[in-house]
């Protein structure tokens, strides 16, 4: 793989490969000295055009305890505020030397686009509504620690599908390593034409989420993204969690032990109340921690050998 | 490792067996005996086996050791993949597991355990690996096989068998535990 930019890039047999590496790096975040020579001489940019927290740091913490250099350049405080276009921000910096490039971009296809343009190897850390490969890669790879294999698993995803990357790179994932899929949200934020998607990946849709928590192996509730809603998608926060939050009275109807998941930031007392963010099945700080081991991963996969081959 | 000689046709390779299972069991035996008496007993030890056929000699060396001083020894697996010097200049290749015995490696003796000694660059990798996992006390290194053409200033303190060999030659080590039999063969 030269490129991570979409679930789709990645064979079943390059998703596993990937965890057990991630499964390795994972113990370098216990030693005392967190740091692995892989990547020393190889340069990384991290180009975030929109806000985050985890998925930006731990990309750089993943780069920097491999060694690599990394440099941070985001829209504000970059020539992107002067009016600069996509394309000449990338190139300026690929004409430094980069060796890898990981973008996030309110832009569905950014990634994509800039993949066209440059030599260095692209990471897709998040465009737009379209996909978030790392964030599906480190959920399944969470998700398969507590479940086992996830061969026959109900995972139940919930909430606003339609603005979510998280959820389109997830439903392939998932499927792809044999988990039964469900996903849940209200009439408004269920992408037009998900039945002929639904029907082709073999996933299935539901509106109701008290009918699909009893069966459910795993949770994952999505964030409601109030900077993508331009109008009006349910009348009101207190109506939406009441329809679809998982709140304390909803946990009582999951089976015992069953994790759940959330890509975070989370919306505490919108989709996911306290009771159920702070539970002792909760594994959202562990997604964060397994995030930097599955970065860790990628960046290795992608940068460490001799970038014209794949793995061997 | 430096590349052998691969312009030989695998048709034209004979293979003759240097070790069998008999030899490389007392090679092991010898090889455990002689590390208790450098260390004046098992205290302190800390074998660690190289990925791959070193971390069934490091266990098999852990069980011996174990049976004569009738106290177990710490074992542990090594993973040199990201320190070593050829990263770039082939296809990524898949790390394995490095991992300790609970005790650490800070101011034990450790037994770097290796199938064959060639050019030197793997144990380089694992003494920069180490570095970052510890301080040990002393560090040796024990191989199966010592088959010459070293490349770093680099030797073995205990061997089972000298292999003088042409670098067009390929040794191979077999162990039950990852290929179904144990043989020493050279082609």
């Amino acid at each position: 793989m030269k490129h991570l930019l979409s679930i789709d890039d990645l064979s079943t047999d390059e998703i596993l490969q990937l965890f057990e590496t991630a499964a390795d790096m994972h113990d370098v975040q216990s030693r005392e000295v967190k740091k692995l020579p892989a990547l020393r001489g190889r340069t990384v940019v991290n180009m975030f055009f929109e806000d985050s927290t985890r998925t930006r740091s731990s990309f750089e913490i993943a780069g920097k305890w491999l060694s690599a250099d990394v440099i941070n350049v985001s829209a504000k405080g970059s020539s992107t505020s002067k009016g600069e276009s996509l394309r000449d921000t990338v190139l300026t910096v690929c004409a430094m030397g980069v060796d890898g490039l990981v973008i996030r971009h309110p832009a569905s296809g950014a990634a994509v686009q800039v993949s066209e343009w440059v030599d260095a190897a692209v990471v897709n850390a998040g465009d737009g509504m379209h996909e978030h490969p790392t964030q599906a890669l480190l959920d399944a790879y969470t998700l398969q620690r507590h479940l086992g294999s996830l061969e026959g698993r109900h995972v139940a995803i919930i909430g606003d599908l339609t603005h979510s990357r998280v959820f389109r790179s997830n439903v392939q994932c998932l499927t792809r390593l044999g988990a039964r899929v469900t996903v849940v949200a209200p009439p408004t934020l269920m992408p037009s034409g998900i039945g002929a998607w639904s029907a082709s990946a073999g996933f299935e849709t539901s509106y109701d989420i008290d009918a699909v928590l009893p069966d459910a192996d795993a949770v994952m509730m999505l964030r409601v993204q109030r900077e993508r809603m331009s109008g009006a998608f349910f009348p009101s926060p207190r109506e939406y969690t009441v329809g679809y939050g998982l709140t304390r009275s909803r946990l009582g109807l999951l089976k015992p032990d069953v994790p759940i998941c959330h890509p975070g930031p989370m919306n505490r007392g919108l989709e996911i109340a306290a009771d159920a963010a702070d539970a002792a099945q909760s594994v959202v700080l562990e997604q964060v921690s397994s995030g930097l081991a599955i970065r860790m991963a990628v960046l290795y996969h992608l940068l460490a050998g001799d970038t014209r081959g794949g793995i061997a | 490792m430096p590349a052998p000689d691969d312009t030989v046709p695998d048709t034209e390779r004979t293979e003759r067996t240097v070790l069998d299972a008999r030899d490389i069991s007392r090679a092991l035996t010898r090889i455990s005996h002689e590390l208790l008496e450098r260390n004046k007993g098992a205290t302190d030890l800390v074998l660690l086996g190289l990925h791959t056929r070193g971390v069934p000699l490091a266990r098999r060396i852990a069980e011996r050791i174990a049976a004569v001083e009738g106290t177990p020894v710490a074992v542990g697996e090594l993973d040199v993949t990201m320190y070593r010097d050829d990263l770039r200049s082939q296809p990524t290749r898949r790390a394995h597991k490095t991992s300790l015995p609970p005790g650490g490696i800070d101011e034990k003796v450790v037994v770097l355990v290796d199938d064959v000694l060639f050019s030197g660059r793997t144990i380089r990798a694992a003494l920069d690996a180490l570095a970052d996992l510890g301080r040990p006390g002393a560090v040796r290194l024990a191989v199966l096989v010592d088959r010459g053409h070293r490349e770093l200033p680099i030797r073995a303190d205990h061997v089972g068998k000298n292999l003088p060999s042409a670098l067009a030659e390929r040794v191979s080590v077999r162990l039950a535990e990852v290929d179904g039999t144990d043989e020493v063969t050279i082609s």
